[in-house]
């Protein structure tokens, strides 16, 4: 557990970048910093690794305070993630994840293993990227060789300088997913500084807010979005959130709302070959078969359509059984839940007055419904989708 | 043009003696102003009190200020004539450029990588000879390369205090009046400095690629 007891920190031009901070971070725990920009996020994180010396107050990892400790021992025992990435230009890929096993004096073996996994795990080929310098990745790329940088020697405690701020959505994601994963099995105390709520929300065990040098408030994630200690710290979770929260919980929503507007759909003159291939694709067990005008005209499972699979010339008209449930446009959340639940069906279409189809209600698309209205009951981790 | 090369074939054996005394006196002022240079600029770098960096500069400027000729006549009185006060003068010229471009080259390292190999947990020493000296390399390298090409024509003067060289043929054929042998002198002095600065050129760009030393490397 690493401590911060009362702790100041004036830098030499006099500036007062930390007041009076308290803190615990917990072992096999992520914490995440978060505030805005000059609130002292980096500050904080380097106390930890006495690249920061306090003005006045104390950092104990473990109960003993670090300013007696050599302060270069006790960084390569902490994984670091700078903000600004900061990989050797001089060194290749695979020489800067493999910086700290070469300091601590491992052997070549078992340090070459450890950095292509590790590239490997951030989504780097070590074939690839291995033999490569820093100016010759992309941003994004030289964020997750920082990553596995700060991984190399199996820390126990790891500071994350907003790791992930270079990726585009899809790759922040996957880290993200990533980390979790890595964390289960390891649990190392992790500190991960962020400027996005998402990502806090999604990752952070324990979250803490800052502004201006000081703490505004510490909790799970789940308590700040419940209980935020005041006006800043709503500000902070996100107009989007808060709107959700004020308008939408007390509105019924409608179908119109939840539905998946792009199911897996067939026209009737398809082959079962075909049917199966779309289903395999899209990892579906069933087909919507819809004609040319929109009207829906029936569904296929994928077992009626291996039953007959044998007869070649068969198309999933042929197969199809018609759909006895749907729902109009405009009908409400409870209606199509109510429907769904009478009949045991596990999915309903939405139609509209001409008998158009417009969408389906899957349960996985109520409870993706679910968890953007009430974020703190669902986390956004649940979203994956069935049809 | 005759005489020109009647003068190269008869006396062949005395300027390579001149071209061999002017590279040595040259490349020891050249390696031991290195040796003295990179180590004060590495101390500079590091060291917090802004005065001693401002007199270590001044010092080493007005050494290239002083005039070439009297520079070579005030060291007579203190060390005699010949090589050594000969080098030592060229020695003091060449300190200035070193200094400068080892001190810049190492605060031309990106301020994220010094961070990051704190924070990794390299020991000061570790970082100045992993990482700030192989990236200061090529800068390094380019200040030994200015030094040399004026080193070696300030060499010329030192035949004056009889340290030899290729300065040697021109005074003697002022002597005698030959201008071939000035010639020769002065050919041989450009030729030498060309050839040094094409070849340490060639070391610095390989130097470059090596520490692949790019100003966009760090986002
Ligand atoms: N070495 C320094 N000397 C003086 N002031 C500093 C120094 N480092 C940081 N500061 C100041 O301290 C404050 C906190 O800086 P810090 O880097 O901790 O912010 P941060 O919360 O990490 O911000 P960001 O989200 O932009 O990274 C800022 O106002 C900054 O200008
Ligand atoms: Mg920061």
């Amino acid at each position: 557990m690493i401590v911060l007891e009362h702790v100041n920190k004036v830098y030499d031009n006099g500036f007062h970048a930390l007041k009076d901070i308290n803190l615990e971070f917990k072992e096999g725990e992520i914490t995440v910093l978060i505030g805005p920009s000059g609130c002292g996020k980096s500050t904080t994180m380097k106390l930890i690794n006495a690249l920061n010396t306090p003005s006045s107050g104390k950092v104990l990892i473990d109960g003993k305070n670090i300013s007696g400790l050599n302060p270069v021992e006790l960084r390569r025992n902490i994984g670091y993630v700078i903000q600004s990435v900061g990989l050797f230009p001089h060194m290749n890929i695979s020489k800067n994840v493999g910086v700290v096993p070469r300091l601590k004096k491992w052997d070549k073996g078992k340090t070459d293993q450890t950095v292509n996994e590790l590239l490997d795990m951030v989504g780097l080929d070590h074939t690839v990227y291995g033999t490569r310098y820093p100016s010759e990745l992309s941003g994004g790329q030289q964020q997750r060789v920082g990553v596995a940088r700060a991984l190399a020697a199996d820390p126990d405690i790891i500071l994350m300088d907003e790791p992930f701020s270079a990726l585009d959505p899809i790759s922040r994601e996957q880290l993200q997913d990533e980390l979790i994963r890595l964390q289960q099995d390891l649990h190392k105390t992790i500190i991960f500084v962020t400027h996005d709520m998402d990502e806090a929300i999604k990752i952070a065990d324990t979250i803490i807010l800052m502004k201006d040098g000081e703490v505004v408030q510490t909790g799970k994630p789940d308590t700040i979005l419940r209980h935020p200690a005041n006006d800043f710290v709503r500000n902070f979770i996100g107009s989007k959130r808060l709107e959700n929260e004020n308008e939408n919980i007390y509105e019924i929503p409608l179908v119109d709302e939840v539905m998946i507007t792009n199911p897996v759909t067939s026209f009737p003159s398809r082959g079962l070959a075909e049917a199966i291939k779309m289903m395999e694709m899209k990892r579906v067990d069933s087909l919507l078969i819809v004609d040319r005008n929109k009207q829906l005209q029936g569904a296929v499972s994928i077992y009626r359509v291996l039953d007959q699979y044998g007869e070649e010339g068969k198309t999933v008209a042929d197969v199809m059984h018609p759909v006895r449930y749907s729902v109009a446009s405009g009908s409400t959340l409870p209606q199509a839940i109510e429907i769904m639940d009478s009949h045991q069906l596990s999915n309903l279409p939405v139609i509209d007055s001409n008998n158009r189809f417009l969408g389906l209600i899957t349960r996985g698309s109520v409870v993706k419904h679910l968890a953007e209205v009430y974020p703190t009951m669902v986390p956004p981790l649940l979203n994956g989708e069935d049809e | 043009m005759n005489a020109f090369w009647s003068f190269i074939t008869e006396r062949y054996p005395d300027i390579l003696k001149a071209l061999q005394e002017h590279l040595v006196l040259s490349f020891s002022a050249v390696i031991l102003g290195t040796i003295i240079a990179v180590p004060i600029g590495i101390l500079l770098v590091y060291s917090r009190v802004g005065w001693i960096n401002s007199i270590v500069f001044f010092i080493a400027n007005l050494f290239q200020t002083i005039p070439s000729l009297a520079l070579l006549a005030i060291l007579i009185p203190l060390l005699g004539i010949g090589m050594k006060p000969a080098i030592l003068a060229l020695l003091l010229y060449s300190l200035m450029p070193i200094l400068r471009n080892t001190y810049d080259g190492f605060h031309s390292v990106d301020e994220g990588v010094l961070n990051s190999a704190r924070g990794m947990g390299y020991s000061t020493a570790q970082t100045i000879l992993r990482i700030q000296l192989p990236l200061s390399l090529p800068y390094i390298m380019s200040g030994i390369r200015i030094t040399t090409v004026y080193i070696i024509s300030w060499a010329t003067l030192a035949s004056l205090i009889g340290a030899g060289g290729l300065g040697q043929l021109i005074v003697s054929g002022l002597g005698v009046n030959k201008p071939e042998m000035i010639f020769i002198g002065g050919i041989g002095a450009i030729l030498l400095a060309l050839v040094a600065d094409g070849l340490l050129g060639l070391l610095e760009g390989w130097l470059s690629r090596r520490y692949h030393q790019t100003r966009d490397a760090a986002i």
